[in-house]
């Protein structure tokens, strides 16, 4: 089993004490809020971490994939929209179908056909005419659909299940993308990869702000359901009452005056219901982050794990004892996916709402890379670690910045323009302190805070 | 044949001038990537805010020209204030090369290590950037805006189409042949740049012929500091400046520099004007143009488009996809200066 090394646990105990220092600071609602995303971190940060630490596949498409689990929340959970599918569903299906059948009929063009010059005139005049009348019907379809009850519909919905079953949902998503993704660009040289898969998530979620049939696009979702209770019912709920009057016995006994009593019973109700959704949610992510965590380290400890770290050291070594380099990285590459796809339904599902126009790189992509640098790349326990200080830190620089401009300027006026520059452009430091927390860990610990761990086995 | 002569006012007002000025800004930009690439061996993704930066610089000594009531009459301020910005941009580069990059070049890191750093890089640049201005959108072009406005060409041709010329994007022409002819003589004439070239070549040879590999970077620097900071401002002045376009403007030039085949300067131009003209093309509704070519009968009832507009983005890197699939090495083989 997992045996945590000494400094290791320092680091577990300095994650645990930074939330337990902010809930006695700040309040335990903002340490559970920051508790929550940094766990949503941790896991996106694993996924990135198995294809790059285990592999060395190179992954900048965490947007792309981040935004399928957020699309899979939603045709899970949305309930099913009956007139938008009776508007379009079968101009949809249809053009669905035909798309296939162009697949196909190229397919079959690429078997039959030999002579390389007829092949190229034959699939390029199939395609152009399929997808003139795909167009057709698709462009019909998705105007009828984007037609129905526009102001709180215009797309199809989804399934009505509960969203949990979307974690599931939205890994596979992701995993189909990265499995074209991978089929496509893995054989580029891992610079070159980078680049493209960045584009390629720019594309995805170009698309899903842009196909309003299937994702509402930039009119975003809302009003997702939970998976936990909602802070209303908990209010109003007489075992939730009781356990708050029970926690805090000691305190209201002390109260005489009854309604004085009421008071302070019902603000600490509402409170603790607040706090106690948040709890819920930090729980189950903490179950799903669990789990990947162990089954993250059994792997990277199996045969399997073996191999990919022969790959990752050396491609033509491993190449040459019979490991069929591709597929393995394929493999890889749709995991590390599959697993950043559960963290973006998770995250959609913590919000609540799906807003496709909010998915840019420099926080959904360049910031998990930088949680994967510092952590440790190869280590999941650092991986962790590192979605939970950058995460930690790229919310309390704002507080933290604050202090220090507020420290520096002390002798200025209050209206002194500079001061008030530095105080309106606070928001800005921390992608100032990310890029220097980059730069000097790769400058001066270039494994990472918690590095891989060698095994001499 | 005045229908003709119509439809060709459409395409060389909507597609053609915008294209040339747009691929111009791209082919700089990606021109300094690749010349990164080339010389120093990586993706350089803080090569947007490096842009971002120049054009602030430019914008803030713009600023300062107007308050003091100097300018240059029909010309934009800004171009006072260009090489003043080309200035602080290259001390930028120089800085960070020194720094941070020069460190790893010194380790011999393998490409994606810089290309993270670079990562780092971007991240600073760009905090520095939003601390000192923001993220308003900022106009500052002035002096006269249109060379020719659209009402007086049909004035003066009498056709139904009119022709709108900025002057901004025949200063972005103007300014890109003359650097662009700069590089490319000094790449081919000067000892400098033929060092660079057996540089990028091999580098170990270069060392062996006496090179000195200190000099050949700062050179690079200066020349990417130049170009970065004319690319920024141009398409600052052809839209206008905000500083989130510029991260989202890496992606179009990398996708330029890799289809004109990463490596070779000649390519990124060409690959520039190639990104260009495709989103501009494949994003274009041609029904105007084809009302006045086609006879009433046949003409189109709907837009004639092939992707709506908000695909301009996803365009670039389709063919990206696709150039690396058909030709890996780019339209020009790349890899040397």
């Amino acid at each position: 089993m997992m045996k945590f090394e000494r400094y290791e646990w320092v680091a577990i105990t300095i994650m645990i004490s930074l939330f337990i220092f902010v809930g006695f600071i700040q309040g335990w609602s903002v340490s559970l809020v920051i508790l929550n995303m940094c766990i949503i971190s941790a896991i996106m940060t694993m996924g990135v971490n198995i294809s790059w630490g285990y592999a060395g596949v190179i992954n900048f498409g965490v947007m792309g994939f981040l935004a399928m689990g957020g699309l899979a929340a939603v045709l899970v959970s949305y309930p099913p929209i009956a007139e938008s599918w009776q508007a379009g569903g079968r101009g949809l299906g249809i053009s669905f179908v035909l798309l296939f059948v162009l697949v196909i009929a190229v397919m079959y063009i690429n078997k039959t056909v030999i002579q390389k010059r007829n092949r190229y005139i034959l699939n390029s005049l199939i395609i152009f005419f399929g997808i003139l009348i795909i167009r057709h019907f698709y462009l019909n379809a998705t105007h009828n659909i984007e037609d129905v009850n526009p102001a709180i519909a215009g797309f199809l919905g989804g399934l009505g299940l509960p969203i949990i079953f979307s974690w599931i949902v939205g890994g596979l998503f992701a995993a189909g993308v990265a499995f074209v993704i991978g089929k496509v660009a893995l054989g580029l040289r891992s610079d070159y990869l980078a680049i493209v898969t960045l584009g390629i998530s720019e594309i995805v979620v170009s698309v899903l702000k842009h196909e309003e049939w299937l994702s509402r696009g930039v009119k975003n979702v809302i009003g997702l359901k939970r998976p936990v209770p909602y802070e209303i019912d908990l209010q109003n709920a007489d075992w939730f009452i009781n356990l708050v009057t029970y926690l805090n016995s000691s305190k209201l006994n002390n109260i005489i005056d009854v309604s004085d009593r009421q008071q302070v019973l019902n603000n600490l109700i509402i409170d603790g219901s607040g706090i106690f959704v948040k709890l819920s949610y930090a729980i189950l992510f903490l179950i799903v982050m669990l789990i990947i965590f162990y089954f993250a380290n059994k792997a990277q400890l199996s045969p399997w794990g073996r191999m990919m770290r022969a790959i990752r050291d050396n491609e033509t070594a491993a190449n040459a004892m019979g490991k069929d380099v591709v597929k393995q990285h394929l493999i890889i590459f749709v995991i590390g996916a599959a697993i950043v796809g559960v963290a973006g339904a998770m995250l959609v599902t913590l919000d609540g709402l799906f807003t496709p126009s909010g998915y840019r790189p420099l926080r959904f992509t360049f910031i998990i890379w930088i949680m994967v640098i510092v952590g440790g790349s190869g280590n999941n326990l650092g991986a962790i670690f590192g979605g939970f200080v950058i995460w930690f830190s790229w919310i309390e620089a704002a507080p933290l910045t604050t202090f220090i401009i507020n420290q520096l300027t002390i002798g200025l006026e209050p209206t002194n323009a500079l001061k008030l520059h530095l105080l309106d452009s606070v928001p800005y430091f921390r992608y100032l302190f990310m890029g220097l927390i980059l730069l000097l860990i790769l400058r001066y610990r270039p494994k990472g805070i918690i590095p891989e761990k060698i095994r001499h086995s | 044949m005045i229908d003709f002569l119509n439809s060709i006012i459409v395409l060389l007002n909507f597609i053609i001038i915008p294209g040339i000025s747009y691929g111009s800004q791209l082919a700089l930009g990606a021109l300094g990537v690749t010349f990164v690439y080339a010389i120093l061996r990586f993706a350089n993704f803080a090569h947007g805010e490096i842009m971002s930066f120049g054009a602030m610089i430019t914008i803030l000594f713009t600023w300062f020209f107007q308050s003091q009531n100097i300018g240059l009459g029909i010309l934009p301020t800004a171009l006072l204030a260009l090489p003043i910005g080309i200035i602080a941009t290259i001390i930028l580069c120089i800085i960070s090369d020194k720094f941070v990059f020069q460190y790893y070049r010194y380790q011999k890191s393998v490409p994606v290590v810089l290309a993270m750093v670079s990562i780092g890089v971007m991240f600073v640049i760009n905090a520095i950037i939003r601390i000192i201005i923001g993220t308003e959108t900022i106009k500052f072009s002035d002096g006269q805006k249109f060379i020719m406005k659209a009402k007086q060409f049909k004035v003066m041709t009498g056709l139904n189409e009119g022709l709108a010329l900025k002057s901004s994007q025949v200063i972005t022409i103007l300014i890109t042949i003359l650097l662009l002819t700069f590089t490319f003589w000094f790449l081919q004439k000067t000892k400098t740049g033929k060092s660079m070239r057996a540089f990028s070549d091999n580098e170990d040879l270069a060392l062996l012929s006496g090179i000195n590999p200190d000099r050949v970077v700062f050179t690079t620097w200066i020349i990417v500091g130049v170009l970065a900071c004319v690319a920024g401002t141009l398409y600052g002045l052809d839209k206008s400046y905000k500083p989130i376009i510029y991260l989202n403007l890496v992606l179009p030039i990398f996708a330029s520099a890799i289809v004109g085949g990463i490596g070779s300067p000649f390519g990124a131009v060409v690959g520039g004007y190639v990104i260009a003209f495709s989103e501009i093309m494949v994003t274009y509704a041609y029904k105007k143009f084809f009302v006045y070519l086609l006879p009433s009968s046949i003409e189109p009832t709907g837009l004639v488009q092939l992707l709506s507009t908000d695909y301009k983005f996803a365009v670039s890197f389709s063919i990206l996809v696709i150039v690396l699939l058909i030709r890996p090495s780019g339209i020009f083989k790349g890899r040397v200066l």
